[in-house]
């Protein structure tokens, strides 16, 4: 830490390939980001984690050049202006969409011509990419003739092409069923491998806890948590279960004044709290020295989601679970 | 970032000229216009043939009497083995050998299109240029005839050019001026339909953000213009293929139009550029309209707007070329949108080559303002952009990160 704390912040800078500070954008008077911090290091697998309207997608369309803030400060890969970047870039869109007309290798040539490769290699590397992924028989094949998923690689190979240093991935995972969702992840986990940094948005908690670097969790517009996972984690003090022999004793002491308990019909009692500041030694001392009589005890770290319920609030954590069930009735209809 | 902009521009129109060109609906697209104009050849060429039956040309004889007779009946020999327009020969005056005969005063009163006067050995032919050059070898071969039924030579036509009046000129030349004007009227107009649409496929189709965030939205307007520009020069190309099949079989009932003050070559050539220009400043302003609807049903609402407003252009034009000189003609010229009308229609008129350097250069700039301001609104309310008055200064970020 004390390394980091000497760099200067423009070397600070170069180390990230994102950089945002204080994004504002307001639609039609009403604020959709209001001022959005965020710093994403470069090869790092990042994380914008919110649910739907909390402004994620707005958030990505500044940092890409799409639209641009009202307010505030971006520059990405080194650039105060994405669009002049935009070759080293790759996105993925969450509305996707190709030329319906296009055959698929064309497509996705057509996607790298514009990031600056040639017509030719484009062509060939689609043809090599498709066959990699499984999809070589398609290559062929117009847009319109491929299934939602087959459409929805294409467009990902698309994406991914040219070799970009920064991947910006919105809503990667709706749409794709658990087998493609697990590739997706291990592409993704590649190109970060690679020294590529991923950016990605999402609703879907478990997948920012299982993939991300660091992530940013967004509701309302703004930004509460801007971090490494764990220490997004750590904000939350570990949860403790105790199982006693004895339902009482000098030990109880030890325990917080909030600990919920729950007797079993043997005797046994069940004890959740949360770890004292004081840490996990001198619990086991007070119990152990108070014959508490431990059967079993387990300390587990807070998951991501207990975090964000921590730091969005219980509403903006209501509204991420209302997202997941909304797409996932949609899925079903469909 | 110039040839990053370029590539840009050509990978857009690429990909537009060869989705559209290669689809099935160009065909039709080709062949749309063909129609009318096959069925105009038509109607024409036997409109022509009835016109010409009514107003034959009539080329009169002052010569003396037994070389007249014989020059008509060398025609009348003749005629049957000859094809095309052959005019029609009568003798109008027996004028005795070395007698004078004002052939100009005939040919301002009587309905004749040119005189022969003079004998047989040496027979003078008036009439304006292109009717002498027209006529000059078949006087030339009748009057040999005349002479005998085997000629040995055929006498040398002396020419007596009629210079047409400079107000008759001039009004050859607006007819010319006009029908440029026209041309170039219903070329955009035809395309312009399409510029209109052109937007709604991306933005049905969700592509609009992957192209936002690749390439800068000019590049993009550009591309899609010029790929238009593309589609529509095949259409010329072919459709004038066409029109070059129907002069090769029918050239004699086609109308000529008076020779413009530039010339033909250069016509055509400013005709080209003024076609370019018209079409790329109407083409930004409908791609920038178009980009603003949904769908192809709103599109289809805002394109009558948008012919009303092509109509006013075309008549501002016309109605300039009528009143040379006044204020009305200068606006006409220096408006964008009405330039290249009123600017071809000045081709035809006047000799001049500066003016159309000028308005060349006036209209590339307007097409340069239009294209970034339909760029910029498209992005501010299609893709609801901001203001853009982001903090660019460096010390702010410093601060923040500190």
């Amino acid at each position: 830490m004390g390394k980091e704390a000497d760099l200067t912040p423009e070397m600070r800078s170069q180390d990230l390939a994102i950089e945002a500070r204080g994004l504002v954008k307001r639609f039609d008077g009403t604020v959709a980001v209001d001022g959005v911090d965020i710093s994403v290091p470069r090869g790092a697998i990042y994380g914008v984690l919110g649910p739907n309207g909390a402004g994620k997608t707005t958030t990505l369309r500044m940092l890409l050049g799409i639209i641009d803030p009202d307010a505030g400060y971006r520059r990405v890969l080194g650039s105060e202006r994405p669009t002049e970047v935009a070759r080293r870039i790759g996105y993925l869109p969450e509305e996707r969409g190709l030329y319906p007309s296009m055959k698929s290798f064309e497509a996705i040539a057509f996607l790298a011509a514009l990031r600056g490769v040639p017509l030719a290699e484009g062509r060939t590397r689609a043809r090599e990419m498709l066959e990699d992924a499984g999809l070589g028989h398609a290559a062929d094949r117009q847009i319109r003739h491929l299934s939602k998923g087959m459409a929805q690689q294409v467009q990902l190979i698309g994406t991914l092409i040219h070799k970009p240093d920064l991947v910006v991935l919105d809503e990667p995972f709706s749409g794709l069923d658990a087998i493609n969702q697990g590739r997706l992840e291990q592409m993704i986990r590649g190109l970060a491998a690679r020294g590529a940094t991923v950016l990605f948005s999402t609703h879907v908690i478990a997948h920012a806890e299982r993939m991300c670097d660091q992530v940013a969790i967004i509701a309302g517009g703004k930004v509460p948590f801007a971090g490494p996972v764990d220490v997004a984690r750590d904000r939350l003090r570990p949860q403790v279960r105790l199982e006693t022999r004895v339902q009482d004793g000098l030990w109880r002491a030890a325990l917080p004044a909030d600990a919920r308990c729950d007797v079993k019909a043997t005797g046994s009692a069940f004890w959740y709290f949360t770890l004292p500041e004081t840490g996990v030694e001198p619990l086991l001392r007070a119990l152990i020295e108070g014959n508490a009589g431990i059967l079993s005890l387990s300390i587990e770290r807070a998951g991501l989601h207990d975090a964000f319920v921590a730091i969005a609030g219980e509403a903006a954590a209501r509204a991420l679970e209302e997202t997941r069930e909304e797409i996932v009735v949609k899925k079903g209809r469909r | 970032m110039v040839s990053n902009r370029l590539q840009a521009i050509w990978v857009i129109a690429r990909r537009d000229f060869v989705a559209v060109v290669f689809s099935r609906a160009f065909i039709f697209f080709l062949l749309g216009p063909l129609f009318p104009i096959i069925i105009g050849f038509f109607a024409g060429a036997v409109g022509a043939s009835v016109q010409h039956d009514l107003d034959r040309a009539v080329i009169g004889v002052a010569m003396s009497a037994h070389d007249g007779e014989r020059l008509v009946a060398a025609r009348a020999a003749m005629i049957d083995h000859m094809t095309g327009g052959v005019p029609d020969m009568q003798v109008i005056a027996d004028v005795a050998p070395g007698a004078t005969f004002d052939s100009r005063a005939v040919l301002k009163k009587r309905q004749m299109s040119a005189v022969v006067t003079g004998t047989l050995d040496r027979p003078v032919l008036t009439g304006t240029q292109g009717k002498i050059e027209d006529w000059r070898g078949m006087v030339s071969m009748f009057a040999g005839h005349a002479r005998s039924d085997h000629p040995d030579f055929y006498p040398d036509i002396r020419d007596d050019v009629v210079a047409t009046s400079a107000a008759h000129e001039h009004t050859g030349q607006v007819v010319t001026a006009q029908a440029g004007q026209l041309l170039l009227f219903l070329l955009t107009m035809l395309l312009a339909g399409m510029v209109l649409s052109n937007l709604v496929e991306e933005k049905a189709n969700k592509i609009i953000e992957v192209l936002a965030a690749s390439i800068p939205l000019d590049a993009l307007f550009m591309g899609k213009l010029f790929a238009m520009l593309a589609v529509s020069m095949v259409g010329v190309m072919v459709w004038g293929c066409g029109y070059g099949v129907m002069v090769l079989f029918g050239a004699r009932h086609l109308p000529m139009l008076a020779t413009p003050a530039v010339g033909w070559p250069l016509f055509l050539v400013l005709g080209f550029t003024y076609f370019s220009m018209a079409y790329l400043l109407l083409g930004s302003m409908f791609l920038t309209i178009g980009g603003m609807a949904n769908t192809v049903r709103e599109v289809q609402t805002l394109s009558m707007p948008a012919t009303m407003m092509q109509l006013i252009v075309f008549f501002l034009a016309s109605f300039a070329l009528a009143r040379p000189g006044t204020w009305i003609e200068k606006l006409a010229e220096i408006f964008p949108i009405s330039s290249p009308y009123a600017m071809l229609a000045h081709a035809a008129e006047h000799p001049s080559l500066m003016p159309h350097v000028l308005a060349l250069g006036w209209q590339a700039c307007c097409v340069a303002v239009m294209v970034r301001g339909g760029a910029a609104l498209f992005r501010r309310n299609v893709m609801k952009s901001g203001s853009g008055k982001v903090s660019k200064r460096k010390g702010k970020l410093t601060e923040a990160a500190a």
